[in-house]
């Protein structure tokens, strides 16, 4: 996703995106520290002193934090909008889309429905942790290779999904992966390029589906 | 989201002192767990806590342990743990299948077994905010509106359906459930734990506004028997039971001794079936005994307006369970 802007050859994508946002929100933003991980994100929110708070310690992608967090954030929003890591999408918000997931201790859970502040003590795995800016894993390879992305908004929740699986069961079977990215929508309707991504992934080689969709 | 005060409670009687000092104070708190269900309620503003008590960190909440035969299972069990432990799935796996059968992997590894029991109703007028019985009103807007998957056992004056799938199989299993509240602690039967509309419409058990289940206990008169958790939905994954089934047999050789045959998705409560028990008690499970079940199972049904198919549906998913169950 860190593909050049034809035409602005010093932004990518994400900092263009980025960029914009953060005009809107930079006033409000003016008095908080800023901890944004991604190069280009979104200036963090700070916490409001007059809601209740709390500080707590996780280490999201390998690297220990102490965050103050607004106790009614969800893990989601302090992803996103405290840390910068919006490769952590929130689709519906109610845990029925599962484009926010991320792994937590190395299990799958939807980061719009649990607490921040829950999260003390917390191992967190996020998209960005996968590859973690170095070789793509074979997961997300196989996601590349078999076209898996269509509009891509699921695409990062696919992938933690998947990943909790293969670290379970490293050779999925296409009933396997299914069950596992039950709780994964797309709304593209791509499910059997993931389901095939996930088993070529495994080293399985039956698809899901006979030829092309 | 609304702003709250998360507090952490370390063990069932600090977090019972938490909810009551924040009643105390005029402030509206609610227990929460996994929270999936509880999150949702307060988005949508069903619920307003001011104080969140969180029983995540609850010592020894999530244990299984045994004596004897029977268990005794942590409230705080996750649902995949719950659907993976060797000593359910071996010895109650109607419980086993049935905890493996909610929702998405995501849900089943933070839901858990005390939450899915306790889960609010997810009728559509009540999760919308209509001023029904569970909303505090005095009236159930599916009798006369959209009831497709309403009551057809034990309705009136709320005809919801309770949601949970570890509730039917709890209570083919005879569990008992351990609470602790204001005055110590008691523990009820599953027949006595669940509440029909009749006896009170605002809620679904008898869990009181400073109770916390804390765990539930399986005889070890269930133990090894045969069981089985049949769920059919509207889709293959990711919802709750239409109908759903829990049987429970206890063999003797190819003679079934007792049976214990449950329903979800059908009744304000996980609704059982002692015509149905009766009829498998002391007989060879045969597929024409099965299909005679099946017939029983819904003798006392009265469908909505919009709600018929599930008496047919009724009878093929427990004739299925019990054939299911006998293997």
């Amino acid at each position: 996703m860190n593909e050049k802007l034809p035409d602005s050859p010093d932004w990518t994508r994400r900092e263009f995106l980025a960029g914009t946002s953060a005009a809107l929100v930079v006033a409000a933003a003016a008095a908080g520290t800023l901890e944004a991980q991604t190069p280009g994100a979104a200036p963090a929110i700070a916490v409001d002193p007059a809601v209740p708070h709390s500080t707590i310690r996780l280490t999201v992608n390998g690297v220990a934090r102490d965050v103050e967090v607004e106790d009614r954030w969800t893990l989601a929003e302090l992803l996103r909008d405290r840390l910068g890591l919006t490769g952590t999408k929130i689709g519906c918000d109610r845990g029925e889309c599962g484009a926010c997931t991320v792994l937590v201790d190395d299990q799958p859970v939807y980061s719009c429905s649990n607490l921040a502040v829950w999260m003390d003590g917390r191992r967190v795995t996020t998209v960005e942790g996968l590859s973690n800016g170095g070789p793509l894993t074979p997961l997300q390879q196989a996601f590349v290779a078999h076209d898996a992305a269509q509009c891509g908004f699921c695409t990062s929740g696919q992938l933690m999904s998947a990943t909790a699986l293969l670290k379970r069961n490293p050779r999925p079977s296409a009933a396997d992966v299914k069950a596992a990215l039950a709780g994964n929508l797309c709304r593209c309707g791509n499910y059997n390029r993931y389901v095939d991504s996930v088993v070529a992934a495994g080293g399985g080689v039956r698809s899901s589906v006979g030829g092309d969709q | 989201m609304k702003t709250f005060t998360n507090s952490n409670a370390r063990d069932p009687q600090q977090a019972v002192k938490l909810a009551r000092d924040a009643h105390a104070a005029g402030k509206a708190a609610s227990f929460v767990a996994g929270g999936s269900d509880l999150l949702a309620l307060v988005k949508e503003r069903i619920i307003q806590p001011d104080v969140l008590i969180n029983l995540r960190g609850l010592q020894n909440a999530s244990e299984v342990t045994s004596s004897g035969g029977a268990v005794t299972i942590g409230a705080g069990i996750s649902l995949d743990a719950l659907s993976r432990h060797e000593t359910i799935r071996t010895q109650f796996p109607a419980l086993a299948e049935a905890a493996g059968s909610v929702a998405t992997p995501q849900i089943r590894n933070v839901g858990t077994l005390g939450g899915n029991v306790a889960q609010r109703p997810w009728c559509w007028y009540y999760r919308n905010g209509f001023p029904c019985y569970k909303n505090g009103g005095n009236q159930c807007f599916s009798f006369a509106g959209e009831n497709q998957f309403h009551a057809i056992f034990g309705g009136g004056p709320s005809y919801i359906v309770h949601p949970s799938d570890t509730a039917p199989a709890l209570m083919a299993l005879d569990a008992t459930f351990r609470i602790v509240g204001p005055f110590g602690e008691r523990t009820v039967s599953a027949k006595d734990f669940f509440v029909l509309p009749r006896q009170n419409a605002a809620q679904e058990n008898v869990l009181g506004a400073d109770d916390v289940l804390v765990s539930i206990q399986l005889p070890a008169a269930m133990a090894g028997a045969r069981g089985r958790y049949h769920k059919v939905l509207d889709r293959e994954a990711w919802t709750h039971a239409v109908v759903s089934a829990a049987v429970v047999l206890k063999m003797d050789g190819d003679v079934c001794r007792s049976a214990r045959v449950v329903l979800g998705g059908v009744a304000p409560i996980p609704w059982r079936l002692p015509e149905v028990e009766q009829l498998l008690a002391g007989q060879r499970i045969t597929d024409d005994l099965a299909v005679r079940a099946g017939a029983a199972s819904i003798a006392g049904a009265r469908a909505l307006s919009k709600n018929a198919y599930k008496l047919p549906l009724t009878k093929g998913v427990v004739r299925r369970a019990i054939l299911e169950a006998r293997g």
